[in-house]
């Protein structure tokens, strides 16, 4: 094999702080105050997939179903080592929907084989577990049943050898070990790594990098957002035990008072 | 689809998990009326499953062990023979992924973790549900328009108990209700993703199933500020916690995280020192029956939220606890 061509799924979401606000219409996060990121499962599928391109060879591509604004993202991929952006426009998120995961899933699927058509085919596809923000665990597990791959979601684990892909998953007292011939796709879990923070020269070179930018129609899907709510939060007054060391014998007493000490 | 429900048991190598009740629960909320049929996946012949009106058991070679798309190609044969309304399963790891493969199959909507769920009425219109979204910080109203409605419902939202069976059947008349077999005929690829080995890991105290957990966050500093934190947890039995920073920069695994992408925990009492309370830390432990703060800012959400608080610097508050338990245990 003359190096892995692999293709990592991301999308951009806003990092709310310690609340979620949303629009007056109820039908999206007011982000006006927010900074966006990946999703962390995202995070860590594209740094698994620059360990696989470190030991193994070859280039990666980074894709997103999104707005025109998150071209951010997928400049932070390219200044941590990600060779390729692809920014995919579809008519939801050009009006600024989150698409339904069907339609999402058609349209990373669709893009796949443009990019295959005009190159060499992917060995392994890597997507988050699930997406932070909908949270669907599906658009990988669609993706690679329309391109008829393999693909085992929650994933903490990946090794390559000759061509097979082990991947290991938390079960209930250890791990569960499943093996795939490639071309194969894996949804990533957090704590399969710790991704890399950007150096300087990636950073420079993530500003000239080219995104490329390909628009796209789907036929929408069948779940259809109609309007988001804030869960109630149960607050109880919070009793203060004092302040600084002092505290500690009220502490000391709460924990007997609870029967844990 | 016209015919019983399908709720999709999450079983490893034959036993049952509790949080398998839940869908069957959440069943019959949806179908007060129906009987339902448990689908039994790959394994030997199960007894019948309590809580279900009947028992669907899917036997094949290549279903013995986990196998996710072969489970889901199978679940989707038998859907196909038997039109069910809706097949629903607990928004297990498991559960989750085995849906998803049936609605790729049959390129149907898939709805993931359900808090609440009204079917079309008259049936063949959508179906209304609230879901969760960012591990539960949000909540999504969404209209379900589908031939064969696909959902997960959230776990820990319904009960864990045996549902009571429809109100037209006497459940105690039908003893031993008939497993019925089903052989599907699985192509050349089902069994490629399947479990091929496990890897045991001895675990001491567990993060999950702690009675007390005692969390650090970026106020803790470094990997070394860790040393205080670890002794009040040995004194009290408890398990460490973490933020997302922390396991960011390094100073814990990734295993101790507690969160949105990290772990849930329901302790009798979470203490967090030196954490803020941003929104996707606190979906992970705000099941605790008892939150108790260390933080120097009155002010910080995770303060405010608790129960009990002390404020100050941890470096000083935590080893002070440690010697008072000590100092009174003698
Ligand atoms: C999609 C997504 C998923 C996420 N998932 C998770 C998750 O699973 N788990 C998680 O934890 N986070 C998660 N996060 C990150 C989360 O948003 C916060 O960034 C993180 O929880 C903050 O960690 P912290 O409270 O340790 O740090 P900070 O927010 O920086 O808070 C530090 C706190 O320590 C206090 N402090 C500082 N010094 C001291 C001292 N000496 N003594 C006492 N108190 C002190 C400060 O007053 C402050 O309140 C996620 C974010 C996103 C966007
Ligand atoms: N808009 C998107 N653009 C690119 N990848 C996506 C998008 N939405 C979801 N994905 C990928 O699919 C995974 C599962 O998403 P979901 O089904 O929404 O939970 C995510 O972790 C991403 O890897």
């Amino acid at each position: 094999m003359s190096g892995l061509r692999i293709l990592v799924c991301v999308k951009r979401v806003p990092a709310p702080g310690a609340q979620i606000t949303l629009t007056p219409d109820a039908r999206a996060v007011d982000a006006r105050n927010l900074a966006f990121t990946t999703s962390p499962h995202e995070e860590c599928a594209v740094e698994a997939a620059l360990q696989l391109v470190e030991a193994h060879g070859g280039d990666i591509t980074v894709l997103t179903v999104g707005p025109p604004e998150a071209e951010e993202q997928l400049r932070f991929s390219v200044s941590v080592g990600v060779q390729h952006a692809v920014l995919v426009s579809n008519d939801e998120m050009a009006a600024g929907d989150d698409p339904d995961p069907q339609a999402t899933a058609r349209t990373i699927a669709d893009t796949v084989r443009t990019l295959e058509a005009e190159g060499d085919p992917f060995d392994v596809l890597l997507f988050g577990n699930e997406s932070a923000d909908s949270g669907g665990f599906q658009v990988g597990v669609r993706v690679a049943r329309m391109l008829g791959i393999p693909i085992v979601n929650g994933i903490k684990g990946i090794d390559l050898a000759d061509g097979v892909l082990t991947a290991r998953r938390e079960g209930d007292a250890g791990f569960e070990v499943y093996r795939m011939a490639l071309p194969a796709a894996v949804g990533v879990k957090e704590g399969i790594n710790l991704p890399r923070y950007p150096t300087l020269p990636g950073r420079l070179r993530s500003k000239k990098a080219e995104v490329r930018s390909i628009a796209s129609t789907t036929e929408p899907g069948g779940l259809t957002m109609v309007r988001f709510a804030t869960p109630t939060v149960e607050l109880s007054e919070t009793v203060l035990l004092g302040a600084g060391a002092s505290a500690a014998a009220a502490v000391v007493d709460l924990l007997g008072e609870l029967g844990l000490a | 689809m016209s015919g019983v429900p399908f709720v999709v048991i999450d079983h490893d190598r034959g036993v049952v998990g509790d949080d398998t009740r839940q869908a069957l629960a959440f069943a019959r909320a949806c179908f007060p009326e129906l009987p339902i049929a448990a689908v039994v996946i790959g394994g030997e012949q199960p007894e019948p499953i309590a809580g279900a009106d009947s028992t669907f058991h899917i036997r094949h070679a290549a279903l013995d062990d986990y196998a996710p798309e072969a489970w889901g190609d199978a679940l989707h044969e038998l859907a196909v023979a038997q039109s069910p309304s809706a097949i629903v399963a607990t928004g297990t790891e498991r559960g989750n992924e085995v849906l998803a493969h049936v609605a790729a199959i049959a390129d149907q909507p898939f709805a993931a973790n359900v808090i609440e769920a009204a079917p079309g009425d008259p049936p063949g219109t959508p179906w209304r549900i609230r879901r969760l979204r960012w591990g539960g910080s949000l909540l999504e109203d969404a209209r379900l328009d589908a031939t064969l409605p696909i959902l997960s419902c959230a776990l820990h939202v319904f009960p864990n108990v045996l549902p009571n069976a429809a109100p037209d059947r006497d459940r105690e008349a039908r003893p031993g209700a008939a497993v019925v077999e089903f052989v599907p005929n699985l192509g050349p690829d089902a069994g490629r993703t399947r479990i091929v080995d496990r890897v045991q890991v001895a675990e001491g105290i567990t993060l999950t199933t702690a009675p007390v957990v005692v969390s650090g966050g970026r106020g803790v500093g470094s990997e070394e500020g860790f040393a205080a934190i670890e002794a009040l947890a040995e004194l009290l039995g408890a398990a460490v916690g973490c933020s997302r920073v922390v396991t960011n920069q390094g100073w814990r695994p990734h295993a101790d995280q507690v969160g949105q992408t990290g772990k849930r925990v329901a302790p009798d009492l979470y203490i967090a020192c030196g954490i803020s309370g941003a929104i996707q830390h606190w979906v992970g432990m705000q099941a605790a029956k008892n939150v108790l703060a260390i933080n120097t800012d009155p002010d910080a959400p995770m303060v405010t939220k608790a129960d009990y608080a002390v404020i100050g610097d941890l470096h000083e508050i935590v080893p002070a606890i440690v010697d008072e338990i000590r100092r009174r245990r003698g």
